[in-house]
């Protein structure tokens, strides 16, 4: 009986070796990829900046969280808020939000569309959502470039049209910034909603009809809480690659337009603040990771827990 | 159709008229059904019967509104309905797969036609309550449908369909997911609280033993088409036709030669030379060859040879192939001279046991008037 229960216990022992031996890449690749960097920018954020770039490393400083709130007035030494970084934090949340509201508003008819073709032409549906996944964000950007300029494919077909009389000005404005990431997020949200839509059995759209729902009422009663998770699961996938965009503002948007992404780039290259730029990226972080708690607990008490 | 003449005091509730459904188009069309007629009588439980993909089902969700006829009418107590979404229908179903709303509530689910309604908080959980307890489902009110077995989702969908107070229930096998004795249970359910609740119930199902104990009357269905319009008595006693009788029940059939008609009455030939009288199903004339239909059960297996003095000579003989025993009665299945396996049901009795064994020659005697000459 003794060696039995040794002969367990040493068994269950080497369960666990080999459990760790084998968890060890997924670990490291974690550690390496994901943990290790954000730990360096922690530290570089606490650091003194260096003259040309980089950090003094092992100079303990706060300026550059400082910076990130506020600012010091060159000449009476007077602290106020940072409004600079503020609207630019402003602009990204609201550009984000609007965005992530837009490929919502967008997607889901996209994508209840292709969740009720017949089976073997959904795929093909899906395939073409995702044909602009294979050229470049840059070259995709500059295209769009060519749609909204002054004398663009929109301005000329408008003024072909006789709709206006002078070409609108979008490039370089809010506007041209939220009409290119709509574009280019759109596809994060119908490929979710689609997984989502594609399971819903349509049985129970059935029954909602059969039970005096009209239309409004089955896609607000039955359809939206069901594919509740899908809506969460494209709106993050949306929302945090919006809110650190960085090509389409710069691009787009111009030099007067900034997000919080080339804010960060800024800091890192002409400005030469590698902390505020580390500070600013952590920042980051923090916002996406509040907004994401927010949402997803919103979400699933909406849901009353399902899903 | 042999559809029995309407009684006056009879109101009709729900009435398909020349019913056509066609999927695609051009010669890859299917009908679905074709040319469909049925009168369905008020407070009356109606059954749908045929194998799958007879069009029972495709009817049944054209009553409901989730498919609109190619052809023909359909009219709730005198008005046409044809047109109308399901939601603007006083009908409500229960679903097959029950579909029942996985993201609410026992309650919210019965709750939800109500709701929809628009009717009183007050008078909806009154409503609720009182459906519940139809269904004896009080306890599990806010459970999650996911946390109940397939009988109380049945109960459940059941009462989901019946708290709006429908003009008509339709079932589309709604029991067809359940084990045998469950399966009983809700039949004999089913039937009370349609006679409790007086809302007429259109139920489809393939299982003919099912619809011969649940139902007033029966439309048996096949490819489309409308066989037969009748009682169950009707149905399993006076087939209509050679499909009807093979479908429900089992049934023998012989091929023979027509040597006359007389009054309604044929008379026929056995490939053994022995003749016979039967009686025709209705409006059916044939001629040359007819189909001889025998029910096991008006058959009798007789010992081979000669009359004897309590025994008639049988109008059959052959040899016994199988003997099948099924606790309330035995299965005898006989090999004719003829070539081809009559079989026999014969009741058991306690104290003793069919009397024949394998392989012994048997003579088969036919009860008079249980044979039937019907159309192929």
């Amino acid at each position: 009986m003794a060696s039995a229960a040794e002969n367990a216990r040493r068994d269950q022992q080497g369960k666990i070796r080999a459990r760790w031996l084998l968890s060890t890449p997924a670990l490291l690749i974690i550690f390496i990829a994901a943990i290790g960097p954000l730990l360096v920018m922690l530290a570089y954020s606490f650091m003194a900046k260096g003259d040309y770039g980089d950090v003094k490393p092992g100079e303990f400083s706060l300026d550059g969280w400082f910076s990130v709130f506020l600012q010091r007035d060159i000449f009476d030494d007077t602290l106020t808020l940072a409004d600079a970084h503020l609207s630019i934090l402003w602009r990204s949340l609201r550009l984000s939000v609007i965005t992530t509201v837009l490929t919502l508003a967008l997607g889901f008819p996209t994508a209840y569309f292709i969740a009720t073709r017949p089976r073997h032409t959904r795929e093909v549906w899906v395939f073409l959502v995702t044909i602009p996944f294979w050229t470049n964000l840059l070259i995709r950007t500059f295209a769009m470039q060519q749609v909204i300029r002054n004398e663009g494919v929109l301005n000329t077909l408008l003024m072909w049209l006789g709709v206006i009389n002078e070409p609108l000005p979008i490039m370089y404005t809010d506007w041209a910034i939220l009409f290119g990431m709509v574009y280019v997020y759109l596809p994060l949200m119908v490929l979710p909603l689609y997984a989502s839509l594609e399971k819903l059995d349509f049985r129970l759209v059935e029954a909602g009809y059969d039970l005096y729902a009209g239309r409004l009422a089955v896609l607000r009663r039955i359809i939206i809480p069901l594919v509740k998770p899908g809506i969460v699961a494209g709106s993050i996938l949306v929302f945090i690659p919006s809110l650190g965009a960085y090509v389409i503002p710069r691009v787009l948007g111009g030099g007067k337009n900034l997000m919080l992404g080339n804010l960060i780039e800024l800091q890192f290259g002409a400005g030469r603040n590698w902390p505020l730029g580390a500070a600013l990226s952590i920042t980051l972080m923090a916002l996406v990771m509040v907004a994401m708690l927010f949402y997803v607990r919103n979400a699933s008490r909406a849901g009353g827990g399902h899903g | 159709m042999p559809e029995p003449a309407a009684v006056p005091d009879t109101r009709i509730a729900v009435e398909c008229r020349g019913i056509v459904k066609q999927f695609g188009e051009g010669p890859n069309a299917l009908r679905a059904l074709d040319d469909v007629s049925v009168a369905i009588r008020e407070k009356e439980f109606f059954t749908l019967l045929g194998p799958s993909g007879c069009g029972k089902t495709t009817l049944l969700r054209m009553i409901a509104g989730f498919e609109y006829p190619t052809e023909g009418s359909i009219r709730l107590h005198g008005e046409d309905i044809a047109g109308l979404p399901p939601f603007k229908r006083p009908i409500n179903t229960v679903f097959q797969s029950y579909a029942l709303f996985p993201h609410l509530t026992v309650w919210e689910n019965v709750a939800f036609g109500l709701q929809m309604l628009g009717r009183p908080k007050a008078e909806i959980a009154a409503r609720v309550a009182e459906m519940l307890k139809l269904v004896h489902m009080e306890e599990l009110a806010q459970r999650r449908t996911d946390q109940i077995s397939g009988g109380q989702g049945q109960r459940v969908a059941l009462a989901r369909a019946l708290a709006p107070a429908p003009k008509v229930l339709l079932l589309d096998e709604p029991l067809s997911a359940l084990d045998y004795k469950l399966r009983k249970e809700m039949q004999i359910e089913l039937k009370r609280m349609q006679s409790e609740t007086g809302i007429t119930f259109i139920f489809v199902t393939h299982d003919q033993e099912e619809a011969l104990t649940m139902s007033d009357r029966i439309a048996v269905m096949s490819k489309g088409k409308v066989l037969q319009i009748g009682t169950p008595w009707d149905i399993y006693d006076k087939p209509a036709e050679r499909f009807v009788a093979d479908f429900i029940g089992e049934t023998n059939f012989l091929a023979t030669t027509l040597l006359g008609i007389e009054a309604g009455i044929a008379r026929v030939r056995l490939p053994s030379g022995v003749e016979m009288s039967a009686t025709l199903a209705e409006g059916y004339v044939p001629s040359g060859a007819a189909t001889l239909v025998v029910r096991p059960e008006h058959a009798r297996v007789v010992p081979a040879g000669g009359p004897t003095a309590d025994q008639p000579s049988g109008q059959l003989s052959g040899t016994v192939e199988n003997v099948v025993y099924f606790g309330t009665d035995t299965h005898i299945h006989v090999r004719l001279d003829e070539g081809f396996t009559f079989m026999v049901r014969q009741q058991n009795s306690r104290s003793q046991s069919c009397g024949v064994t394998v392989g012994e020659r048997v003579g088969i005697v036919i009860a008079p008037d249980a044979a039937q000459v019907l159309r192929d």
